[in-house]
């Protein structure tokens, strides 16, 4: 790609000349891929802003019980947890948060990933830890959510 | 200099009253000679009614014939000239030395910055390789679409369909947006504001019947949801356009072709 750039039309091949033209990352060409035709992008950007209004209702109010609400944060025990997660209001509350918070942030560092990283590899291994991350996160939260046990010594 | 200039001539101009001293900071770059770009300063007498593809003028005749920069018109219509004037988008053509510059005691206070526009490779001084700009332009076929037999008259519109489209028929191919995107600087992939305006010229026109192919196309991974709505390609738009509420809306149009 980087020769054709430079044969301009009186046929001078500035290839030859020895100093580097720098070139912007990822250049779009004739070759650039044609399009995948699906709405995951679109999808995506629509999750961003509907799971973006929800997290605020969700943190703030996870944040103020938390933090505020009823003597502060320390109140916070393991007793506290155990007791509100005996409610499935709170169980419920947590899994929803856990999982829109998570894949919120993923979505976003993806963006963030396709947005910087310039070589394909680079973004296949980034994007391939943050997904594997992601995931683990997820379903460890999830396990711990639905399998809380209080009477554990 | 290797390439001539106009000859000097001792004698000052009888009526030089109105002339003010400005430097212009160039960013110079020549692949033939060092691998480096390097900003050079040269000091004009000058008007400050004129424009800074005046100035620029001014320095390849005068002082330096090897200064390398676009122009065709000097209008404001043709689109050669945009470039990083004082670090912002602008037509070299239609930016008033008076304008981006504090004039004190007949000196600007300040150098004028003038740099190649970003994100495209940088061939000479002020000159890019605009091909990934018109490829992004190419691939959302900004022409009219239709199907069936062609009239025998003209495709009739009214004024109020006319009106849908009117801001985004305004682009002269500048790049002056696509080129202050921050999402472009870093992946030159993205369509970029300007193939995304031109492609809003045919969605929102009643008269062509592409528009469902344009969507598809810009729905795509490098399409309009790349967009973050910094609003840097609307500032710089020279022809005034909303190049960002054009994007928008083609987003719109997705998600209620959708939805």
């Amino acid at each position: 790609m980087s020769t054709e750039v430079f044969k301009v039309e009186d046929g001078t091949d500035y290839a030859a000349h020895p100093a580097p033209v720098i070139e912007p990352p990822r250049a779009r060409t004739a070759r650039t891929p044609k399009a995948t035709r699906t709405n995951f992008e679109l999808y995506g950007w629509l999750f961003m802003r509907v799971s973006g209004v929800l997290l605020v209702v969700l943190v703030l109010g996870h944040l103020l019980i938390q933090l505020v609400l009823e003597g502060g944060v320390s109140k916070v025990s393991f007793a506290f947890v155990a007791g509100r997660w005996a409610s499935p209001f709170w169980q419920a509350w947590d899994l929803i948060m856990l999982w829109l918070a998570m894949l919120h942030g993923a979505n976003g560092l993806r963006t963030i990933i396709n947005d910087y990283a310039e070589r394909d590899t680079t973004r296949f291994w980034l994007k391939m830890l943050l997904y594997t991350a992601t995931v683990f996160t997820v379903l460890l939260g999830t396990l711990v959510i639905f399998t809380f046990d209080p009477n554990i010594r | 200099m290797a390439t001539p200039t106009l000859e000097k001539t001792d004698e000052a101009p009888a009526d030089a009253g109105h002339l003010v001293t400005v430097t212009f900071r160039i960013r110079r770059f020549n692949p033939e000679e060092a691998p480096d770009a390097f900003w050079e300063d040269f000091e004009l007498r000058i008007d400050p009614k004129e424009r800074v593809l005046d100035a620029l003028h001014q320095i390849k005749w005068e002082q330096d014939g090897t200064l390398t920069f676009r122009r065709s018109c000097a209008h404001g219509i043709c689109g050669s000239d945009a470039m990083r004037i004082n670090g912002k988008n602008r037509l070299a053509c239609k930016t008033l030395i008076k304008d981006i510059t504090d004039i004190k005691d007949g000196v600007a206070a300040k150098p004028v910055t003038v740099e190649a526009i970003k994100g495209l490779t940088v061939l000479k001084d002020l000159v890019v390789d605009m091909d990934p700009f018109f490829q992004a332009y190419r691939d959302v076929m900004p022409f009219l679409i239709t199907s069936g037999n062609e009239p025998t008259r003209e495709r009739l519109q009214s004024s109020a369909d006319r009106e849908r489209f009117d801001d985004t028929t305004k682009c002269i191919l500048c790049a002056a947006c696509t080129s202050s995107c921050p999402v472009f600087w870093n992946d030159g992939q993205y369509f970029g504001p300007a193939a995304i305006v031109n492609a809003h010229r045919f969605i929102f026109d009643s008269r062509d019947e592409g528009g469902e192919q344009r969507l598809e196309i810009l729905n795509d991974r490098d399409g309009v949801w790349r967009c973050r709505t910094t609003f840097n390609c609307t500032d710089a738009c020279p022809r005034g356009i909303e190049v960002t509420k054009a994007i928008q809306e083609v987003k719109r149009a997705l998600i209620t072709r959708r939805f």
